[in-house]
C-alpha cells in the first residue's frame, strides 16, 4: 500500500503568520486594553483604584451581558440592533411583574428574562423565516420595544422601593466583606456559561458553522433555518438578563434608557474581534472589549474629558477596531 | 440477479427555454469507475445535480440502484441511498476544524445531546483519516488548509458516509500532480465489489488512467459509451465535439494591418494565470478557448486590473501602461465587457440612457459637475441607432430589454466610451440565435472600424467563426496559439484539454511551432506558491 502522506497544511511559516493574524484583533485588543489603563494610571491618581476598579466593571455590567448576547447572533453574520430598547422594554416588563402584579421575585426574574428571549425569538423568526435582513428585522423590533415600552410604563419609571432584594441582585454584596458587587459576579458567571456553550455545545458549533459558510452548513443536513432562531432567542435572553441588572441597578425600570446601548454593545463585540461577516468571534474577545468602552469611559471621565469628546474618542476606537477587522478579513482570505 | 448499481434510464431535464438533457441513459456496474465526459454544458452537472436530488427531472425516465427504481428530492435522500456527491466547488466551512467539517450535523453528542462529544469527534475522525490514509491534522482549520488539502477534507467526508455510489466533479482541477495520484489511490481503494465511481473530467489523460469505460454527452444528450483501454483518447475527443459545425462562415478576412495594439507578457496572477503571452493586432478579433476554469476569464479580469495581478507587462500601442484598477484599464483605452452582464455589467433599473453614459460620464458633465441630460440622450439616441438596439425609447429600464439588446447596449457603453482595445467575455450568452448573429455582424464591424477585440468564448464553433486567430488555454496557461486556417475543433479541443505535466511529444498540433514562449515550462515546483 502507498502511503498517502501529502502537505496538505500552509507551510510553517504561512500557517503561523496566519495563526498570529487570526489571534491578532483579540491580543490586540487585549494589549490596547493594556496601554489604556496603563495611560489612565499616569494622568490620574485616581483612577488606578479599588474604589474605581469596581466602578469600572460595574459599568461594563449592562454592556457586557447585551454584547455576550449578541455575540452569537453576530457569529452568524446577523446583527441585533433591538439590544438597547429591547432592554428597556424587558425592565418594564420586570417592574409589571414584579411590583403591578405582585409576582414573586425570582418568577419575575425569570419571565423578564424569558420576556427576552420572546424578543430574540420574534427577531429570529422573522430573519430565518420570512428571510428579512437581519438589520431591518432588529430596526423594526429597535422601534417597536420603544414604543411598547413607553406605552406599557406609560412612560412613567416603576420604582423597586418596596423589593429591596430586587436591587440587591445588582447591588447586593454577595461576598461579605468586600464591596464587590454582585452584578459584576453574575457577568462573570454568564460570560462563562456563554463560552462554554459557544465552545462545547452543538448550539455554538452551529453558531460557528452558519456564520462561516450558511450554504454548506445546509447541505450538511443542518437545519439552518431552525438554528438561527435559537441563536437570536438564546441572544434575546441576554438582553432581558440585562434589563433586569440595570432596573436593579437603578432601583427603578426607566422605560426610555436603553437606546444607544445597542451600538455601544456592538461596539464591543467588534473591538473584542468578532467579524461582522460572520464565522469568527470569542467571548474573551467580547469581555476585553466591553472593558474597553467602560475603561475608555470612565477614564476620560476621571481626567475630565468633557462628554462630547468622550463620544468622539469612542467613536475614533470603533472605527480603528472595525478596520482592523478588515485587514484580518483580507489576511485571512488571501 | 445481476443488476447494476446504478442505472439511469431514459432521463430529460428541461429550464425555462433550454432542454439540458435529452432521453439520457447511462448505467454503472458494480466495483466499476465510470468517467463521464463532454464540452462546456453538455450536461455533466446537470446529470449530477439529478442524481442527487438538486434538481427534479422531467417526468418519463427513471433511476434504479440495484435494480429498484428510486425517487431522489434531496441532498439528503440521495446520501441515504449511498450516493454522495463531491461538488467542484467546496462545500466546507472554513473556521471549523477538519474533523467538525467532515461531521457537521452529524456530530457525536453527549449531555442529553445538548453538548458535542469532542473527543468522539476526533477520534472518528482520526480513524477515518487513518483509513483512508490522508495525513491531516483533524483539528487544523479548514480555512487554513491549502486547496488540495481542503479537496482531500471534502473526499474524506463523501467517503465518510456510507457511500456505494461517489460522484466526483472535476475533484483534480486544483491538485498538483502527487496529490492527483493521491486521489487516484483513495478513489480506487473506495472501489469494491459492493461500490462504484462516476468521475467528470475533462482530463483525458485522467479519464484514461483511472477509468474502466467512458460515457459521453454532448449538447444534452447521450453520444455513447466506450471501453478506456481499447479507446484512443482522441476518439473520445471526436465524440465530444462531434456535432456539425451549424455555419461554414469563417471569419472575414481583413486588410493586413500590421499595427500591434496590445502586448501582454508573463502576465501571472497568485491564483491561476502563468505566463501568460501574446499579442493583439488592430482590426483583429482574437479568440480565446479552453474549458471552464482554464483561466480565460482571469486574463481579462487581470488585464483590466480586476484582479490583482503577480507578475506581467501590458504594452498599449508600443507603451508600457500601469492598470491596477479598471478605471486605469479604461482610461489606457481596455474596455471589459463581462460575461455576468445582469451583475457586472449593466444597471438593470436604470434607463438605456443612463447605461450608455455611465462610463463617459465626465464628458457629459460641465465644471460644476452636472451632468448635461441633453447631451447624454443625444448621444444614446446616436448609438441606440448606430446598433440598431430594439428599445421603445432611451428612457426603457434596461432590464426591459433583450438578451441581445442589454448586450448592445453594453457594447453601446464602450462605444461611447471610445476604447482602442474591447475584450468581450461570452458575448453571446444567454442570447437567442438571431440575436447571436446581429453580435456577430457587430463585432465584425467593430473591428472593421479598426477595433481590436478579444472574444472569450465557451461555443467553440463561435471562436472558430469569429477569431483571426484563437488562443488555447487550458489551466492558466496558453497551451497553444492557432491561426484561423490551423484551428478546428480537434485541434482546440486537444490543446484545451492538455494537462500541464504530459511531455510535449504528442503534440504535432498546428500552430504550436510559433509559440515557443508560450509553452508551459518549468511547471511543477511553483504550484504550492500559486495556491496562497
Amino acid at each position: 500500500m502507498t502511503a498517502t502522506t501529502v502537505s496538505t497544511e500552509k507551510p510553517a511559516g504561512g500557517g503561523l503568520k496566519l495563526r498570529i493574524k487570526g489571534q491578532l484583533q483579540q491580543s490586540l485588543a487585549f494589549t490596547a486594553l493594556i496601554v489604556i489603563v496603563i495611560f489612565f494610571s499616569f494622568a490620574s491618581p485616581n483612577f488606578l483604584t479599588f474604589s474605581n476598579f469596581t466602578a469600572i466593571l460595574f459599568s461594563t455590567v449592562v454592556i457586557g451581558t447585551l454584547a455576550i448576547g449578541v455575540t452569537f447572533v453576530i457569529i452568524t453574520a446577523g446583527i441585533d440592533l433591538s439590544l438597547g430598547t429591547g432592554m428597556s422594554l424587558c425592565a418594564v416588563m420586570s417592574g409589571v411583574f414584579i411590583v403591578n402584579w405582585h409576582m414573586p421575585l425570582f418568577a419575575g426574574v425569570l419571565l423578564a428574562i424569558l420576556f427576552g428571549g420572546l424578543i430574540g425569538f420574534i427577531n429570529g423568526f422573522n430573519v430565518a423565516i420570512l428571510k428579512i435582513p437581519p438589520f431591518i428585522a432588529t430596526l423594526a423590533m429597535m422601534l417597536v420595544a420603544e414604543g411598547l415600552a413607553l406605552v406599557i410604563s406609560q412612560s412613567t419609571p416603576i420604582y423597586f422601593d418596596k423589593v429591596p432584594a430586587f436591587s440587591a441582585i445588582s447591588t447586593g454584596n454577595l461576598i461579605s466583606g468586600v464591596k464587590f458587587p454582585n452584578a459584576v459576579l453574575i457577568l462573570i458567571a454568564v460570560a462563562i456559561i456563554a463560552g462554554v456553550i459557544l465552545n462545547k455545545s452543538v448550539l455554538g458549533r452551529y453558531t460557528y458553522s452558519i456564520g462561516s459558510n450558511e450554504e454548506a452548513t445546509a447541505l450538511s443536513g443542518v437545519n439552518v433555518r431552525k438554528w438561527l432562531i435559537v441563536v437570536y432567542t438564546f441572544g434575546g435572553l441576554f438582553i432581558g438578563l440585562a434589563g433586569v441588572l440595570i432596573s436593579a441597578r437603578l432601583g427603578s425600570a426607566q422605560p426610555a434608557l436603553g437606546s444607544g446601548y445597542e451600538l455601544q454593545a456592538i461596539a464591543a463585540v467588534v473591538i473584542g474581534g468578532t467579524s461582522l461577516f460572520g464565522g469568527k468571534g470569542t467571548i474573551l474577545g467580547t469581555m476585553i472589549g466591553a472593558l474597553i468602552m467602560s475603561v475608555l469611559t470612565n477614564g476620560l471621565q476621571v481626567i475630565s474629558v468633557p462628554q462630547e469628546w468622550q463620544n468622539v474618542v469612542l467613536g475614533v476606537v470603533i472605527l480603528a477596531a472595525v478596520y482592523t477587522d478588515n485587514i484580518r478579513r483580507k489576511g485571512t482570505k488571501a | 440477479m445481476s443488476s447494476k448499481l446504478l442505472e439511469i434510464k431514459g432521463i430529460s431535464k428541461s429550464f425555462p427555454g433550454v432542454k439540458a438533457l435529452k432521453d439520457v441513459s447511462i448505467d454503472l456496474s458494480h466495483g466499476e469507475i465510470l468517467g463521464l465526459c463532454g464540452e462546456n454544458g453538455a450536461g455533466k452537472s446537470t446529470m449530477m445535480k439529478l442524481l442527487t436530488g438538486i434538481y427534479k427531472a422531467d417526468e418519463g425516465g427513471e433511476i434504479l440502484v440495484e435494480g429498484k427504481i428510486v425517487d431522489v428530492n434531496n441532498p439528503r435522500e440521495a446520501q441515504d441511498l449511498g450516493i454522495n456527491i463531491i461538488h467542484q466547488e467546496f462545500n466546507l466551512v472554513p473556521d471549523l476544524t477538519v474533523a467538525q467539517n467532515i461531521y457537521l450535523g452529524r456530530e457525536p453528542k453527549k449531555l442529553r445531546r445538548l453538548f458535542i462529544d469532542d473527543r468522539a469527534l476526533y477520534a472518528q475522525t482520526k480513524e477515518l483519516l487513518d483509513r483512508l490514509q490522508i495525513n491531516i491534522d483533524p483539528r487544523a482549520y479548514v480555512g487554513k488548509l491549502l486547496v488540495a488539502g481542503q479537496q482531500l477534507v471534502e473526499i474524506a467526508k463523501a467517503l465518510s458516509f456510507d457511500s456505494r455510489i461517489l460522484v466526483m466533479d472535476e475533484p483534480t482541477a486544483t491538485l498538483t500532480d502527487s496529490e492527483v495520484q493521491t486521489l487516484f489511490t483513495l478513489v480506487r481503494n473506495f472501489v469494491t465489489d459492493k461500490t462504484g465511481v462516476i468521475y467528470i473530467s475533462h482530463r483525458m489523460d485522467e479519464i484514461k488512467d483511472l477509468t474502466d469505460r467512458v460515457s459521453v454527452l454532448r449538447d444534452g444528450a447521450y453520444v455513447g459509451t466506450v471501453d478506456t483501454a481499447r479507446t484512443p483518447i482522441r476518439e473520445v475527443i471526436a465524440m465530444m465535439v462531434g456535432r456539425e459545425i451549424t455555419s461554414d462562415l469563417r471569419p472575414e478576412l481583413r486588410e493586413h494591418k500590421t499595427q500591434t495594439v496590445l502586448e501582454v507578457r508573463g502576465l501571472s496572477t497568485l491564483s491561476l494565470l502563468k505566463d501568460v503571452n501574446f499579442d493583439l493586432q488592430e482590426g483583429e478579433i482574437l479568440g480565446f478557448a479552453g474549458l471552464i476554469g482554464a483561466g480565460r476569464t482571469e486574463v481579462a479580469r487581470a488585464l483590466v486590473g480586476a484582479d490583482h495581478k503577480s507578475a506581467g507587462v501590458i504594452k498599449m500601442h508600443g507603451e508600457e501602461v500601469s492598470i491596477s484598477n479598471p478605471a486605469d484599464a479604461m482610461a489606457a483605452g481596455l474596455g471589459y465587457l463581462s460575461e455576468d452582464r445582469k451583475r457586472y455589467g449593466l444597471l438593470l433599473d436604470q434607463d438605456v440612457s443612463a447605461n450608455l453614459s455611465l462610463s463617459s460620464l465626465k464628458r457629459f458633465s460641465n465644471s460644476a459637475g452636472l451632468v448635461n441630460k441633453r447631451a447624454i440622450a443625444k448621444a444614446a439616441e446616436e448609438q441606440v441607432a448606430g446598433l440598431r438596439i430594439r428599445t421603445p425609447s432611451i428612457r426603457q429600464a434596461a432590464q426591459n430589454l433583450s438578451g441581445g439588446n442589454q448586450q448592445k447596449v453594453v457594447i453601446g457603453r464602450w462605444l461611447t466610451r471610445d476604447c482602442d482595445v474591447l475584450i468581450f467575455d461570452e458575448p453571446t450568452r444567454g442570447i437567442d440565435v438571431g440575436a447571436k448573429e446581429e453580435i456577430y455582424d457587430l463585432l465584425n464591424e467593430l473591428a472593421k472600424r479598426g477595433k481590436s477585440i478579444i472574444m472569450i468564448s465557451s461555443e467553440l464553433p463561435e471562436v472558430l467563426r469569429m477569431s483571426h486567430r484563437v488562443v488555447v488555454m487550458s489551466e492558466g496557461r496558453i497551451t497553444g496559439i492557432l491561426t484561423a486556417g490551423e484551428a478546428t475543433q480537434e485541434s482546440v479541443m486537444h490543446l484545451a484539454t492538455l494537462s500541464r505535466v504530459k511531455p510535449l511529444g504528442d503534440r504535432v498540433e498546428p500552430g504550436m511551432s510559433d509559440n515557443e514562449e508560450a509553452r508551459p515550462t518549468g511547471i511543477n515546483g511553483d504550484e504550492e506558491a500559486g495556491a496562497k
